[in-house]
């Protein structure tokens, strides 16, 4: 009786009571995500067959994979190149969008690709790039030598058109947010003081854009994980050797089952990705000219403009 | 009028990038309407791999709906797979409803104890990739017995973090001074919840849902790993088996997958925006 009490005393406390809404969400996330990890991390310290524990064996035994190895390399080079020419391109986009009208339906067309399913991707994607396709047609009419888009390291670029395609929109986007909530009057004024387009691009906007480009770079580097649906439904589980990601491998080791393996594998990309996002996430609240204290800066400016 | 000029020129370059970004997609369109002589005839360099190159034209000779016919009347198959899109989208989306919701509303109006902690863990999974939680869901999925049913890629999609990060921020906007103004005349934490909370954080949660659809209407990762059994596949997974010789087929199967989730893009564009910007603003 007394427990009792106590309980439902300690249920009323004002403390408590996030507890009813935010229970069912993380229960699933332990229960799904969190407490399997932890199994993963045990399975990765030990062998497969015999089921004992063998240290970092399994770790040596990924870092010495060949498969492994052409995997990550492959990932990191496709996300080093398609990081800095979607985010680039889209930049340029957006500051083009942002001065342009019919805003809305250019914006509506970039973004249409998100809603284009991955199947019709596939089929567009195998009839553009077929040996005999559309693009090798073009090329021939234009008297080039056709190319061999999926068979050679060409699928590289297959893939990356594919990625910038999907995403334009979506960064292009998220940077015209950060454009539009950059105040007009500090640019008006630039320009009453004479500053040049180039000189307002560097010196305003471009240092407004800081915490935006953050989340662009994060949000798209989760994104280029995604690649691996067109990536495989068009060359299947073991493509062109330039395109085959660490998705490829993990997917490949989950159908044989090469648990030990997969497990060592999951800890090391998670240990990396939750290293990156922390680091981030600590450079993005470090930023000086964040949002709010960004904005009462203006404000001041303006004041301080008005009084001269 | 040198400005006028560079302004023209800039406005044509965005204009001629629209159009190559949304070509793809006519193409395909107008091509589900040729009927199967022109396709095979279009198509045979591609089928045959000697018959020279391919000489698409975009727009069919002889327009015909044959093909949506064959697929919807002739084809019961697709139904089944079309149903299996239907029943994992609104499967895990009717469970983000439920969970992630009241989830957000806990992140943006309660303060508790290590509640950075679990907003950083919930922001971290966000991130992660489905092959580092592959292997966990399935450890889980495994023992739950669930392997090769339509559960084991929605009960995981529910408890995505995403859409809880997204509603979070729908939330979190509402001002202080209404919800203590519906304490003041006696609502509960409950009504609250659902009287001030849902309708002012509506375009949050809408915002989720749209991207939510889009994302799992082109699922292929879960239910390539969980699902053995080729009948339970989504369209997705299913539509590239189709074979190359019926392209017709493939061609209105890809059109009629498209038109749900053009629906709901067109209907949700706001949203949408909404959601992707929402996701962008620094905290």
């Amino acid at each position: 009786m007394k427990l009792r009490r106590r309980l439902i005393s300690i249920l009323k406390s004002k403390n408590w009571r996030f507890v009813p809404f935010l229970l069912p969400s993380l229960a699933g996330v332990s229960c799904f995500v969190i407490a399997p990890f932890g199994d993963v991390l045990v399975r990765s310290m030990k062998t497969m067959v015999t089921d004992s524990f063998c240290g970092l064996v399994n770790y040596q035994t990924v870092f010495s994979n060949e498969a492994f190895l052409l995997a990550s390399k492959n990932t990191l080079y496709f996300d080093l190149v398609c990081l800095p020419l979607l985010i680039g391109l889209s930049l340029l986009v957006a500051v083009m969008l942002s001065k342009s009208r019919l805003v809305q339906a250019l914006k509506s067309a970039y973004l249409f690709p998100l809603a284009v399913p991955t199947a019709t991707v596939v089929l567009i994607w195998k009839m553009l790039f077929e040996k005999n396709g559309i693009c090798n047609a073009g090329l021939s009419r234009l008297g080039i030598e056709p190319v061999d888009w999926m068979g050679s390291d060409w699928a590289f670029v297959v893939l990356i058109i594919s990625y910038i395609w999907k995403n334009l929109g979506y960064t292009v986007l998220l940077w015209l947010s950060g454009i539009l909530g950059i105040s007009e009057s500090i640019i008006e004024a630039a320009k009453v003081d004479g500053a040049g387009e180039a000189k307002i691009f560097f010196s305003i906007i471009l240092p407004n854009l800081k915490p935006v480009f953050y989340t662009i770079t994060v949000l798209s580097f989760l994104n280029s994980f995604k690649v691996f649906r067109e990536a495989y439904l068009v060359a299947g589980a073991y493509p062109q050797e330039s395109i085959y990601l660490l998705q490829h491998l993990f997917n490949n080791w989950f159908t044989n089952l090469e648990i030990d393996k997969m497990a060592a594998a999951a800890v090391v990309i998670a240990v990396l990705l939750s290293c990156f996002v922390l680091l981030l996430q600590k450079l993005w609240d470090n930023t000086p000219d964040d949002e709010s204290s960004g904005k009462r800066k203006k404000i001041r400016k303006r004041k301080r403009g008005i009084s001269i | 009028m040198k400005r006028k000029v560079r302004c023209g020129v800039g406005m044509g370059c965005l204009i001629l990038l629209a159009a190559i970004i949304c070509a793809p997609i006519v193409l395909v369109a107008f091509g589900s309407l040729k009927d199967n002589n022109e396709l095979l005839d279009e198509l045979l360099p591609v089928l045959a791999e000697t018959a020279g190159l391919m000489d698409w034209k975009v727009l069919p000779i002889y327009p015909t709906l044959a093909h949506y016919k064959e697929l919807l009347i002739d084809t019961p198959q697709f139904y089944t797979v079309f149903f299996n899109s239907i029943q994992i989208t609104a499967g895990i989306l009717a469970g983000q409803l439920l969970v992630a919701v009241p989830a957000a509303w806990a992140f943006a109006r309660f303060e508790f104890p290590c509640k950075k902690l679990v907003f950083t863990l919930y922001v971290v999974l966000m991130l992660m990739p489905f092959q580092v939680t592959m292997l966990p869901n399935y450890l889980v999925l495994n023992r739950m017995n669930l392997i090769n049913t339509q559960l084991s890629v929605i009960l995981p999609g529910i408890f995505s973090t995403f859409p809880v990060f997204l509603m979070y921020r729908g939330f979190r906007d509402i001002p202080k001074s209404l919800i203590e103004a519906a304490k003041i005349d006696g609502a509960g934490e409950a009504a609250v919840f659902f009287k001030v909370g849902i309708p002012l954080g509506s375009s949050g949660i809408l915002s989720a849902l749209v991207l939510g659809f889009l994302d799992c209407w082109n699922m292929v990762e879960q239910p390539l790993a969980f699902l053995k059994d080729k009948s339970l596949w989504p369209l997705s997974l299913y539509l590239p088996e189709v074979d190359v010789s019926h392209a017709g087929l493939a061609f209105a199967a890809s059109v009629i997958t498209l038109i749900p989730a053009v629906f709901v893009f067109i209907m949700g564009q706001e949203y949408l925006e909404q959601g992707i910007v929402a996701a962008g603003i620094k905290e």
